[in-house]
């Protein structure tokens, strides 16, 4: 290492999106990677300790990959973590030492942008130029000489994708890093000397701040609120030199918020025309926008999307039945296997009823959103993912979403976590947040269970004019309600909560890509690694809650009942002496009923049992009595739990499921004190349509608290959508009675 | 002559001139500045939003978004 040169400790990697940062970022630190978010905020914080340090008595070397971004002049989350780990404002986060700046060689002019704004900073940094293989293709030469004499920093041509150059890059950013002279670009003569002026006042007033520094932080001032409001502490007089100095420039209608943008253009564009060489005649079409005449053409464009989408449906639906069938299997196995080491008792119950029933629940899930995160990340690694929202966004926008609200409301037909996961792809505020709110309401495969039974067990097989089944139809249905209704609740959520200006969507359509399997299954791992530790942790805890609820207290049996399942038990033990296989059977019967009555004694007295009696006056106007009631408490922590929660106190068999016709006949049969049913083809519509409204799902709430960084919000997402399911409800049971449908 | 960009029709191409209202710091990063040449590649199948070509990369804008720039139809 030579002389004055500071051993580097932390390598930032700075860039716009799609540079191929990731790539870069997995080759240079191999699989020492790690992923967190910064304090506060959904940006994940991808770090990894850079290969062959560390051990052999080097030292540690850190690689952070900054988010993607157009500017430091923060615009974004993004935009505005990467300005504050740069400039060293992030919470817990020392600024790196040297910065590898990534730009696309395909794209020099808009990647040199940010560049200019990282290389004002004064942190020694290299430029990475990637894609170098794709520039060669397209006939484009650099002079990185040149560019390199320009800039003031080593340029270093790679290929990340195809490993060149990775260990040049290496190498220069631990030796040769260098501070860049600043660069002079030009600003019109009246936004300068007010530049000037305000950085004199700054640069007094807050005399720690490097003096290199000053202009840049002048010029982000006078642009950037957030970044002005910043300095309302630290320099008071500043901040109100540099509002003075906006008021002036506005009157005189200076258009000083572009100095910076046309000054720092104005030295790039020149630059790139006397570095860049384009070979091949520069009109011919990308074999990319070759590809776009198809895939977003007028007509094929939609029919491909919808084909596309097809295919993701089949697989999460179809192909992923086996492996989820698997997984409940392996629970069931691994409950009686825990039952027969663990010893009898509470502790055995909680863990198995409790625990481990609670966490299959969510496991089971897995397979679908496996298979969703594959396609999802796949068609983000090719450029796909812009594709499908551009074609969607004008329809989407008339319910004040974006285009890019698209992918996480389908994804949530498979499960509303990778579908609020999905939002992230979302780069306005504010359409995040109204499409996080609303893509619970889509008809996710947990509320399935739910529909299969009381469709099952009260809809009629027939059909409609010979043609459609009238089940089908009921499911179809209940999945348009939930969709409409996702619709009506963002153009609220639009019009009336998030007011202010609709949202903007200036969103690069970057060219397409060959897919690299590996990132893709990376991602697809990272975030369903996600989903399982966020939803499990939540699920584990309450699930014990919910059967400790549901198991407790252990009332005393009634003497009735008491000699009811002695008598059982005592004629099972004498039909087994008796030695006749169908006694034996008939006995094991009478015993299992027997043993049904108990739980579901026990059920009404538990703590659910009693909150179910409790609910019941402000549910009976619904048509649901007190099991109902309990059930939906119960399910409160998912919602296919109502069915083994009915079951339990249905005396079905705590083995019974939705396909169970036990348990259809258990609640066919269940009636009222004065001899009505308890159930009649009313109360079960009534009861799914609250399951396609009410948020019956801790897994939605965690995550959802997660990505919006706040209980608030996801306290009235599940406020909102009990209300729904409640009213709705309300009016079909009522109106059914009306009509005497009852 | 000067239109607005939603104007354009794809295929057609355009200096820009200016912004009517305040310019949206986003688009100049991106670098619609004064003096840019843009191109109107294509619509969206609903007819917006627009698919632009501006130094060499694309860009999607919605149309109410590109009649605040103004250029000069070349
Ligand atoms: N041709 C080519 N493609 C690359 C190269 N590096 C990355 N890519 C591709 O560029 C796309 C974006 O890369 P990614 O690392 O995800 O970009 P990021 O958004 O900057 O992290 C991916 O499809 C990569 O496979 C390269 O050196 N050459």
């Amino acid at each position: 290492m030579s002389e004055g040169v500071r051993a580097v400790t932390k390598i930032a990697l700075a860039g716009n999106p799609n540079v191929g940062k990731t790539v870069l970022f997995n080759a240079l630190t191999g699989a020492n990677q790690k992923v967190a978010n910064y304090p506060g905020v959904t940006v994940e914080r991808k770090s990894g300790r850079l290969t062959g340090t560390g051990k052999d008595g080097v030292p540690a070397v850190e690689v952070v990959d900054l988010p993607g971004c157009y500017s430091l002049n923060p615009r974004s989350i993004d935009e505005r973590i990467a300005h504050d780990v740069l400039v060293g404002h992030a919470q817990n986060e020392e600024p790196p030492d040297a910065v590898i700046c990534v730009v696309d060689a395909t794209n020099l002019e808009r990647n040199l942008y940010l560049i200019t704004q990282v290389l004002d900073l004064g942190l020694p940094a290299v430029l990475g130029l990637n894609m170098i293989d794709a520039a060669e293709a397209a006939g484009i030469k650099i002079d990185t000489q040149a560019l390199s004499e320009a800039l003031g920093v080593p340029v270093i041509p790679l290929a990340a994708r195809h490993g060149r150059g990775i260990e040049d890059v290496r190498d220069a950013v631990l030796n040769r890093a260098v501070v860049p002279p600043l660069i002079d670009w030009p600003v019109r003569d009246d936004v300068e000397a007010q530049v000037r002026r305000l950085g004199e006042i700054l640069a007094k007033e807050y005399s720690a701040l490097d003096e290199r520094r000053v202009r840049f932080e002048v010029f982000a001032a006078l642009t950037s609120d957030v970044l002005l409001d910043s300095w309302t502490n630290r320099a008071p007089g500043f901040r109100d030199a540099v509002l003075a100095a906006r008021a002036e420039m506005e009157s005189s209608s200076i258009p000083y918020q572009m100095a910076e943008t046309m000054g720092r253009y104005g030295w790039v564009s020149p630059l790139v025309q006397r570095v860049v060489q384009r070979h091949s005649d520069a009109h011919a079409r990308s074999l990319s926008d070759r590809m776009d005449a198809v895939l977003i053409h007028r007509v094929w464009g939609p029919a491909i999307f919808a084909a596309v989408l097809v295919l993701i449906f089949q697989a999460v639906f179809t192909w992923a039945v086996p492996a989820m069938d698997f997984i409940e299997w392996s629970v069931n196995g691994i409950g009686t296997g825990l039952r027969s080491v663990l010893p009898d008792g509470v502790f055995e119950d909680v863990i198995v009823e409790g625990a481990l029933t609670g966490v299959g629940n969510v496991v089971v899930f897995l397979p679908q959103i496996l298979i969703l995160f594959f396609f999802l990340g796949l068609m983000e690694d090719t450029g796909y993912m812009a594709r499908s929202a551009f074609i969607m966004d004008r329809a989407m926008r008339r319910f004040g979403l974006s285009g890019a609200s698209v992918v996480p409301l389908l994804s949530a037909y498979a499960c509303a976590i990778p579908g609020i996961m999905a939002a992230r792809t979302l780069p306005d505020e504010r359409d995040r947040i109204i499409t996080i709110m609303v893509v619970p309401l889509q008809g996710c495969s947990a509320r399935l269970p739910v529909y299969v039974l009381f469709i099952g067990a009260f809809i009629p097989a027939g059909t409609l004019l010979g043609v459609v089944g009238y089940q089908s139809l009921a499911m179809t249905s209940l999945y348009f309600l939930g969709t409409g209704m996702a619709f009506v609740a963002a153009w609220v959520l639009g019009r009336f909560v998030f007011k202010g200006e609709g949202s903007s969507f200036v969103m690069e359509l970057p060219p397409y890509r060959v897919p690299q399997w590996k990132l893709v299954f990376r991602r697809m791992i990272d975030r369903s690694r996600v989903f399982v530790v966020r939803a499990g942790k939540i699920i584990f805890g309450l699930s014990i809650l919910l059967w400790l609820l549901a198991a407790y207290p252990k009332t005393e049996l009634t003497p009735d009942l008491e000699n009811r399942l002695a008598t059982a038990q005592e004629a099972v033990v004498l039909a087994e002496q008796a030695g006749d296989p169908a006694v034996t059977t008939l006995a094991l019967d009478a015993q299992a009923a027997a043993q049904n009555q108990v739980a579901s004694f026990r059920t009404r007295n538990s703590y659910i049992g009693r909150f179910g009696r409790a609910l019941e006056p402000v549910m009976a106007p619904l048509g649901f009595d007190w099991k109902i009631s309990a059930g939906i408490v119960a399910s409160f922590a998912a919602r296919e739990v109502i069915v083994s929660a009915l079951a339990t106190i249905y005396s079905a068999g705590a083995d019974a499921d939705e396909e169970s016709l036990a348990l259809r006949d258990a609640i066919k049969a269940d009636t009222y004190p004065d001899g009505t049913p308890v159930f009649t083809s009313l109360v079960a519509v009534s009861l799914m349509v609250f399951f396609v409204f009410a948020l019956q799902c801790m897994s939605t709430l965690a995550i959802a608290r997660r990505e919006l960084n706040s209980w608030f919000w996801p306290a009235v997402m599940w406020v909102y959508m009990f209300a729904l399911a409640y009213v709705f409800s309300l009016v079909v049971y009522q109106g059914g009675l009306a009509l005497g449908l009852g | 002559m000067t239109t607005s960009l939603d104007q354009l029709k794809p295929g057609e191409s355009g200096r820009i001139d200016g912004f009517s209202g305040s310019a949206p710091g986003r688009l100049l990063e991106m670098g619609l500045l004064p003096g840019t040449v843009v191109e109107v590649v294509r619509l969206a199948p609903l007819g917006d939003p627009m698919d632009l070509k501006v130094r060499g990369f694309h860009l999607s804008l919605r149309k109410k978004e590109a009649a605040h720039i103004i250029v000069l139809r070349s």
